[in-house]
């Protein structure tokens, strides 16, 4: 079993033009930053992502609308992108908004071997156009179909060769469920340790859901909304 | 005079009861955790994945990986516990949050409510809020009574397009704190100096004044 490869260029080597890909994080928290260069360098196009954001201009996803390289964004909130706004009013980028918990569950569905599920988010909006409504114990939900991505492409606190992940405070987000929904899961790590190094009762992404591991490097971690209190005065 | 923002964060917070669970929304919403009442222990959940959110990191402290749902750098307090999105949201659709305090463009007078997208302008996106509003067992909308052309954002029906149907509980304006009944809006209290005539010309929805009405009161 041999899941570590080199550098995220290698990771990534077969994502060709019109691949869908789902990519882990939470605004620009917990974010694949090493693949998302790579897949810059790669000019790969035409590129269905699935990620709760969309990045901001000049970071995280932001870099690949940049270079015109997603056809469509699945995502639950787009703000914050000028670019990504220029290209959705022009008709370069289309975009399908689904509510964050729906798109959580769609991502766990797809790990979990569900073809979908039952959600009352969007129930009575624009939300459930077109889709199937059923009512279980006077309540109705819509049904959501699980997602299927080509690649699932997720940032780990840790992981070992085997590919088990942990992941630290809120850049887990979307990654586990992300990791577990890919036909071909790629994990980018801070630090990459030996089998037996990480306690199997802390493991948050069993290995068996992991295919490629590679430890990143140059880790900007950019923050968006920096906010602070003022210290207390020292004694 | 009208309640500030500062007074809707504080009479919301009187709503909290020890031991709850509360997802506080962007905005009016997040000031409510400047108010909690003291002997009330309550636990805020972000749904980025946090249960125990505390204040905002001391400055050279902030830490990357500990945002909340507005991206905000935050701390977490002793007892916290992190998990993943779908878990976030399966205990919100679980109901086992005990309140969602969010703010609103519109609230109709039989709960429904529009906050996430203007015709005509930029879709930002839901985000969390139409799963939030749709499985939450307590809704309490924070927000000005009135647009900014002075028109009443407590309607007969919402214009904008829903985020969800039926689901508000209460709302606390700026001009007074409102219960959403199956007779539509009921006023219980009024804002210091507003009067139930200003009440009754800016709410466009069906209102009822409850017997009981009185001036809230801010220490």
């Amino acid at each position: 079993m041999n899941k570590v490869v080199a550098n995220a260029d290698e990771a990534i080597k077969d994502i060709e033009s019109g691949a869908v890909i789902m990519l882990g994080g939470f605004g620009l928290c917990g974010i694949p930053e090493n693949c998302i260069t790579a897949l810059v360098r790669k000019k790969v196009d035409n590129l269905t992502c699935i990620s709760n954001n969309a990045g901001v201009d000049d970071f995280g996803i932001g870099l690949m609308l940049q270079q015109k390289q997603v056809k469509k964004m699945i995502s639950s909130y787009v703000g914050e992108n000028a670019e990504f706004e220029r290209q959705l009013l022009s008709g370069e980028l289309e975009v399908e908004l689904v509510p964050q918990g729906t798109l959580a569950t769609r991502c766990m569905a797809a790990g979990y071997g569900m073809p979908a599920i039952f959600t009352p988010a969007g129930v009575g909006t624009e939300v459930a156009n077109g889709k199937e409504v059923r009512n279980f114990n006077g309540k109705d939900y819509l049904m959501e179909y699980a997602f299927d991505a080509d690649f699932a492409i997720v940032k780990a606190w840790k992981g070992d060769t085997m590919g088990n992940l942990m992941y630290k405070d809120t850049a887990r987000n979307f990654n586990p469920m992300m990791a577990m929904a890919g036909k071909i899961t790629i994990a980018e790590v801070e630090e990459l340790v030996q089998p037996g190094e990480l306690d199997p009762n802390f493991i948050h992404t069993p290995g068996i859901y992991v295919h490629r591991i590679f430890q990143g490097k140059d880790y900007e971690k950019r923050i968006e909304q920096r906010t602070t209190r003022k210290s207390p005065p020292t004694p | 005079m009208p309640l500030n923002k500062e007074q809707i964060a504080q009479r919301i917070a009187r709503e909290l009861q020890d031991g709850f669970y509360v997802n506080l929304g962007i905005g009016i919403p997040t000031l409510v955790a400047n108010y909690i009442p003291e002997g009330v222990n309550v636990v805020l959940q972000s749904e980025n994945g946090l249960l125990g959110m505390g204040p905002f990191p001391f400055e050279g402290e902030e830490d990357a990986d500990m945002i909340n749902a507005g991206k905000q750098t935050i701390t977490k307090l002793p007892g916290s516990s992190i998990f993943d999105s779908a878990m976030s949201f399966g205990m919100i659709r679980a109901g086992k949050v005990n309140l969602t305090v969010l703010g609103a463009m519109e609230v109709s007078e039989n709960g429904d409510i529009a906050n996430w997208k203007i015709p005509g302008k930029m879709v930002k996106g839901m985000g969390g809020a139409m799963d939030l509003v749709a499985s939450a067992r307590n809704i309490i909308v924070a927000m000005q009574h009135t647009n900014p052309k002075g028109e009443s954002k407590l309607l007969p029906n919402c214009t904008l397009p829903l985020t969800g149907v039926k689901c508000v509980k209460k709302i606390v304006s700026d001009l007074g704190v409102f219960d959403v009944t199956p007779d539509g809006f009921r006023c219980i209290e009024y804002a210091p100096g507003v009067t139930i005539e200003e009440i009754k010309a800016k709410t466009a929805g069906r209102l009822t004044i409850a017997d009981d009405v009185k001036e809230m009161i801010f220490n």
